[in-house]
């Protein structure tokens, strides 16, 4: 039987990693590839938005990423608050950064769409200030994360406070969902699923493609973030030492 | 379990009487934030009444914020904090009594100055009445999360300024149930649906925050 306890260790999740990396890296890139290519020249224009909805293909992909990747982190935050594994908390902070990243992207990316199409850089919408409301959950978690010098406690506070991050964008989000339609004063409205439905098939596709290329890059780009925290908490020991000294000879 | 819960409130009760300064200070500093709106957008009545209840519920977060760093950090530096781990009593308990105390010392005083405050924006009866119970049901969730804050900054270097970043984002849906319901009551619409919701978060915080301060506690202080 596969036995997953058996990668809880870092010295064997070490090479397992940099394979995945690698792996997860090539087909990221290529999926981009292709991605980009439907996104441009493959995908038709749209009737209503002209050329400037073409961004969508890496805002959406960059959205919903940014909100996986936060699950994703509290999943690995919990891992390590149960079983107490180091690794599962190396993961949750090497993801970190990637969905933070994501966060900007679709928020920049908005931006820059909402601009022709709104007419405004920035609108208070629901989702506009959800996702604004988790780049501050992630930041926040870095900072706690940088600010504890010591790294077993700046893993277990910042694996808390994901969970607790967790627990309450559910919360933050209905609320701000809530508090959106309250106060309903602004002219703009943005139709959720009315893209969906007017989209056609090839966009549907693009949009698919781009969203594994995004998903690829973010697990090869935490991988092998996870391979240097490793290899940084770990150079104490013998396998590091073996392993840095046998590159060398 | 309740006389400890009791004796660890009247402690931190009789800490603040002993440190009366501290206590003025989160309130002056509320009514000062408060008062500095105004001043910011102009005297404009009709504008300073439809902002009212936002700029009082921000001043309130942002003061009970404020006094996040002493609610454990005092007993972390002279060591009491490890002996009340101690205690046969649950942690949580003591997390409880602590919080208790902490929205008794700056949570109460800003429910008690808020009408005064919402009259200088122009609020009147009703609306002053349900800011009042906003913020009685709001800032106890506000010491509640805060807790968990306080208590995952405790002894780190610029502990203030990171707690305010881990806390405030998670004050927003307090902060939008609880000016939300004063703005619907003005519109002549219920508050009841925003009054009910701010409940089921205080009742949700009051069983979970405690708990997850307690294991925060336990991370920092090892």
């Amino acid at each position: 039987m596969f036995n997953l306890f058996k990668y809880s260790s870092p010295a064997s999740f070490y090479p397992l990693a940099g394979r995945l990396a690698v792996g997860f890296g090539i087909a990221s890139v290529m999926l981009l590839v292709i991605g980009l290519y439907m996104s441009f020249f493959v995908a038709p224009t749209d009737y209503k938005q002209g050329e400037g909805y073409r961004i969508m293909f890496i805002h959406v992909p960059a959205a919903w990423m940014s909100m996986w990747i936060y699950v994703v982190m509290a999943c690995f935050a919990a891992a390590g608050m149960i079983w107490n594994t180091r690794l599962s908390s190396m993961m949750a902070s090497s993801l970190a950064p990637t969905g933070a990243m994501f966060t900007f992207i679709a928020l920049w990316t908005g931006a820059l769409w909402g601009k022709p199409m709104w007419g405004a850089w920035w609108v208070w919408d629901a989702r506009l200030t959800s996702e604004l409301i988790l780049l501050f959950l992630y930041v926040g978690f870095m900072a706690l994360e940088s600010a504890i010098d010591d790294p077993r406690r700046a893993a277990r506070a910042s694996g808390l406070l994901a969970l607790v991050g967790v627990v309450n964008v559910p919360i933050i989000y209905y609320s701000v969902q809530w508090w959106n339609t309250l106060h309903q004063g602004s002219s703009i409205k943005v139709v959720s699923g009315g893209i969906e439905t007017s989209m056609s098939e090839i966009m549907v596709w693009t949009l698919l493609v781009m969203t594994f290329a995004c998903w690829f890059y973010a697990v090869a780009v935490s991988l092998s973030r996870v391979r240097s925290t490793i290899l940084e908490r770990e150079s104490g020991t013998a396998w590091v030492k073996t392993l840095l000294t046998g590159d060398k000879a | 379990m309740l006389s400890a819960l009791r004796c660890i409130v009247m402690r931190d009760l009789t800490l603040a009487m002993r440190h009366r300064s501290d206590v003025l200070t989160t309130v002056f500093f509320f009514i000062i934030v408060v008062s500095l709106f105004p001043l910011g957008v102009g005297p404009d009545a009709a504008l300073l009444k439809e902002m009212a209840a936002g700029v009082v519920w921000v001043a309130a977060l942002l003061a009970s914020m404020l006094s996040l760093t002493r609610l454990f950090a005092d007993d972390y530096n002279d060591g009491t904090l490890e002996q009340l781990m101690l205690v046969p009593q649950p942690l949580v308990l003591i997390v409880l009594g602590k919080v208790l105390a902490h929205w008794i010392i700056s949570g109460l005083p800003l429910v008690l100055m808020s009408p005064l405050l919402g009259l200088q924006f122009g609020l009147e009866g009703d609306e002053l009445i349900m800011l009042m119970l906003t913020l009685l049901i709001g800032t106890p969730v506000l010491s509640l999360l805060g807790a968990i804050g306080a208590a995952l900054t405790l002894g780190l270097r610029g502990g203030g300024v990171l707690v305010s970043l881990l806390v405030l984002p998670l004050y927003i849906p307090v902060l939008i149930f609880g000016a939300g319901a004063v703005t619907a009551s003005a519109a002549g619409m219920g508050a009841d649906g925003h009054l009910s919701l701010m409940g089921a978060i205080l009742l949700l915080a009051l069983v979970l925050a405690p708990w997850a301060s307690a294991a925060a506690l336990r991370i920092s202080v090892e």
